[in-house]
């Protein structure tokens, strides 16, 4: 039972789950939506929040954060997140995963995502199952990727048994060695270590293989070269569990961000081509891609003002990650149905959340957008934690007004009740 | 080359940069005033009386964090030449070892007033970072495998003195490229100035799209030499290898190494150039290092000295308030 009193968002134009528009209100009791569409209005006693004539959307579900940087994911409209086990200590034990689990509430979910090895090595399995029942909503490799098949088709046939999806970081790590950059003229002008962009399509055609001899689903956190793309297409087309992820950052910039070696764009994997970048939109047009996430890895200056070999990869992606993504609807890339499948509705099918969408029935996350408001990006006054963004002073579109999380408003005015 | 190539305006508008990070961003008429500058420094260091005070009362600190003899040495004379308080930091000694981080290396440096700073270190861009945040001009005395400025100033110096000019120039350069930031500021340098640069190496030490920088990329050695007129050739860089890039220095030298008959498919009067150190019976063979006439390997080394004396007395003419300059 909720303490709060039931809400009702009126006034808005509500984005529905089949991407239609519809004037209306959205009615929620007990942390769920009870009711929404046009004919909807509050009951006495209601909170009751008036979103104006603008943008009522499912708040976001973000795949695959390093931190939980509560103002950062409030700011970017995220209302859970899916934390990667490389914390310190890892989330590799039962324990770790309950207390990840529990740190964002109320007003912040936090999924945590179980590392697939101990210490995640990449040589022996976690206890998957115990860490499954501790809250944990699939399993991730980590940063890096697992080299050994042997363990990795063992991980994906025990993770498929007990029904979670393993996440996947792809890049060989023979072919990567200690590189930070892709192979390219701007890593050579630069002098930094650097490694074939086709480190990433060899170890996304292992991990194909291997999910399919294992029957096991599959994520590829981030996607972000031509060739790795094709080999998850062909997948696809297949019928396999595979999906793919992606981050702004690589639909937004190539490798020429890193010229006089800006460490923002330090970011793993590293930024492309020109020509991956454009393959990165292709395929989220196409529907090869299912989600982009933020990635969020807010770095401060003792891990980023360094040699740029020396520095974290890693960016603060969180408040970005909408305006970002709307960028792709203005474009005409995707319409804005489909960009709430990608932020919201397929991260939530993937972590297997009643979440994502509106619908009666499913968790009141809510958030009210504009999706054109114009503002700065100002590395200097981020929500985050640290203000490692590679879209420092760019000008962006879209903002959060309101943020509920199960039916309860964490960001924004305080609404008037009737 | 006695009649000037390149004209240049008059006091600091000649070379308007605050420092020197890298060979990249310079006009080809800046390399060429800082060449002219340094030959006024070739004449001086070949008296017996090789001291000026220039420099006197400026305090230049040499920052090595990673090991150098040769390069150290040449800039530690070069300022004492000028009359310069030089001091050289060693970073075994140093607090860089304690944890200290880059930054605040470079900021306790610039607390003590430095007139210049000289920086190696091992990696790329490091240089660049420490320029953004100290007041006083930066040298890039070599940073990771980004670049190498002076010495590319020097080896132009050294063409300079025995070719006629740039233009049209075949410089050869043979060895490590991708560990190489000598080769970087060479093809920046030397592809500036007008010359043909070819690259030679096997592909595992080849960068990633170099002839975008404007060079023609061999991997058989003998045809990379044929009419070149400048042979330079690079060590191996094993201490920067991550795996094996080459069976052995014995297949090596069988493929890229430098012998007289190699030297023979180029000019007849080709030069012979190497930065050192050098890997005698691997890269270049002791009777082409030792060539009379044709090895320029130790005159490199005499130019070195000019070009550093150059580089200091021009960036530091704006703090010593020159006519012109301030």
């Amino acid at each position: 039972m909720s303490l709060h009193a039931p809400l009702t968002v009126t006034g808005g134009r509500l984005l529905l789950p089949d991407g239609t528009i519809i004037p209306g209100a959205i009615r929620c009791e007990g942390g769920f939506i009870v009711a929404l569409g046009g004919g909807v209005s509050p009951q006495p006693g209601d909170e009751v929040h008036d979103a104006a004539g603008k943008l009522v959307t499912p708040g976001l579900v973000d795949i695959g954060v390093f931190e939980i940087d509560k103002p950062a994911f409030h700011f970017g409209g995220v209302t859970r997140a899916a934390l990667m086990p490389d914390q310190n200590p890892p989330l590799d034990v039962p324990a770790r995963v309950r207390f990840a689990a529990q740190s964002g509430k109320p007003d912040f979910w936090v999924h945590p995502l179980a590392a697939a090895t101990k210490e995640l090595e990449g040589r022996s399995l976690a206890e998957i199952a115990l860490m499954r029942d501790a809250g944990a909503r699939a399993v991730a490799t980590g940063r890096r990727w697992i080299g050994d098949s042997g363990t990795m088709l063992r991980l994906l046939q025990y993770a498929g048994m007990l029904g979670l999806v393993v996440i996947a970081h792809a890049e060989d790590a023979g072919l990567v060695g200690n590189a930070v950059a892709t192979a390219g003229e701007m890593a050579t002008r630069l002098g930094l270590p650097n490694a074939p962009a086709e480190a990433e399509a060899l170890a996304l055609a292992r991990d194909i293989v291997l999910a399919e001899l294992a029957g096991a689903a599959i994520h590829f956190r981030k996607v972000t070269t031509a060739a790795g793309l094709d080999l998850v297409r062909r997948a696809k087309d297949r019928g396999l569990k595979v999906t793919a992820g992606v981050s702004p950052a690589y639909f937004m910039l190539s490798d020429l961000a890193m010229a006089e070696f800006r460490t923002f764009a330090h970011l793993s994997p590293p930024l492309r081509s020109e020509v991956d970048r454009k393959a990165v939109i292709a395929a989220i047009a196409d529907g090869t891609i299912d989600v982009i996430a933020s990635c969020h890895d807010p770095r401060g200056p003792e891990d980023k003002r360094l040699p740029f070999a020396d520095s974290a990869p890693g960016m603060a992606g969180a408040e970005t990650l909408l305006p970002l993504t709307l960028n792709l609807v203005r474009d005409g890339v995707i319409p804005i149905g489909r960009a709430f499948d990608l932020l919201a509705a397929n991260p939530a099918r993937l972590l297997g959340v009643n979440a994502g969408r509106l619908a009666v029935g499913t968790e009141a996350d809510i958030a009210v957008i504009d999706p054109e408001r114009p503002w700065i990006v100002d590395s200097d006054k981020m929500a985050a934690s640290a203000g490692n963004t590679p879209f420092d002073k760019q000008p962006v579109q879209g903002r959060v007004l309101a943020l509920f999380k199960g039916g309860v408003l964490v960001r924004a005015k305080k609404p008037r009740r009737t | 080359m006695t009649s000037p190539e390149y004209t240049y305006p008059e006091g600091a508008a000649a070379f308007p940069h605050r420092g020197l990070v890298s060979i990249a961003g310079l006009a080809p008429h800046e390399i060429w005033f800082l060449l002219d500058e340094a030959e006024q420094w070739v004449q001086l260091n070949r008296n017996a009386q090789k001291h000026r005070e220039v420099l006197s009362g400026l305090t230049i600190i040499n920052a090595f964090f990673e090991n150098s003899t040769r390069t150290l040495l040449s800039f530690e004379i070069a300022g004492k030449r000028l009359g310069a308080d030089v001091v050289n930091m060693a970073v075994a000694t140093s607090s860089v070892k304690k944890g200290e981080t880059l930054i605040d290396t470079a900021m306790t440096l610039n607390a003590m007033h430095a007139d210049a700073i000289v920086i190696r270190h091992a990696s790329s861009g490091a240089v660049r970072l420490i320029a953004g945040k100290v007041d006083c001009p930066v040298l890039n005395a070599g940073d990771g495998q980004h670049e190498h400025p002076t010495q590319a100033l020097l080896d132009a110096l050294t063409i300079r003195h025995a070719k006629r000019a740039f233009n049209g120039l075949r410089v050869t350069i043979c060895g490590d490229i991708l560990h190489s930031r000598v080769a970087r500021s060479n093809i920046l340098c030397l592809t500036s100035l007008g010359a043909d640069v070819r690259v030679c190496a096997p592909p595992a030490l080849m960068p990633a799209d170099i002839e975008r920088m404007n060079v023609a990329v061999f991997h058989d050695f003998d045809a990379a030499l044929k009419g070149a007129d400048v042979v330079m050739m690079l060590r191996l860089q094993m201490e920067r290898m991550q795996g094996q890039f080459i069976p052995s220095p014995r297949e090596y030298r069988h493929l890229y190494g430098l012998s007289l008959d190699r030297l023979e498919k180029a000019e007849p009067d080709a030069l012979v150039m190497h930065p050192g150190p050098m890997n005698r019976g691997v890269e270049i063979d002791s009777n082409v290092a030792d060539l009379v006439g044709r090895s320029q390997i130790t005159t490199q080394v005499e130019m070195g000295v000019a070009i550093r004396m150059a580089c200091l007395d021009v960036l530091t003419r704006r703090a010593r308030k020159l006519e012109g300059w301030s």
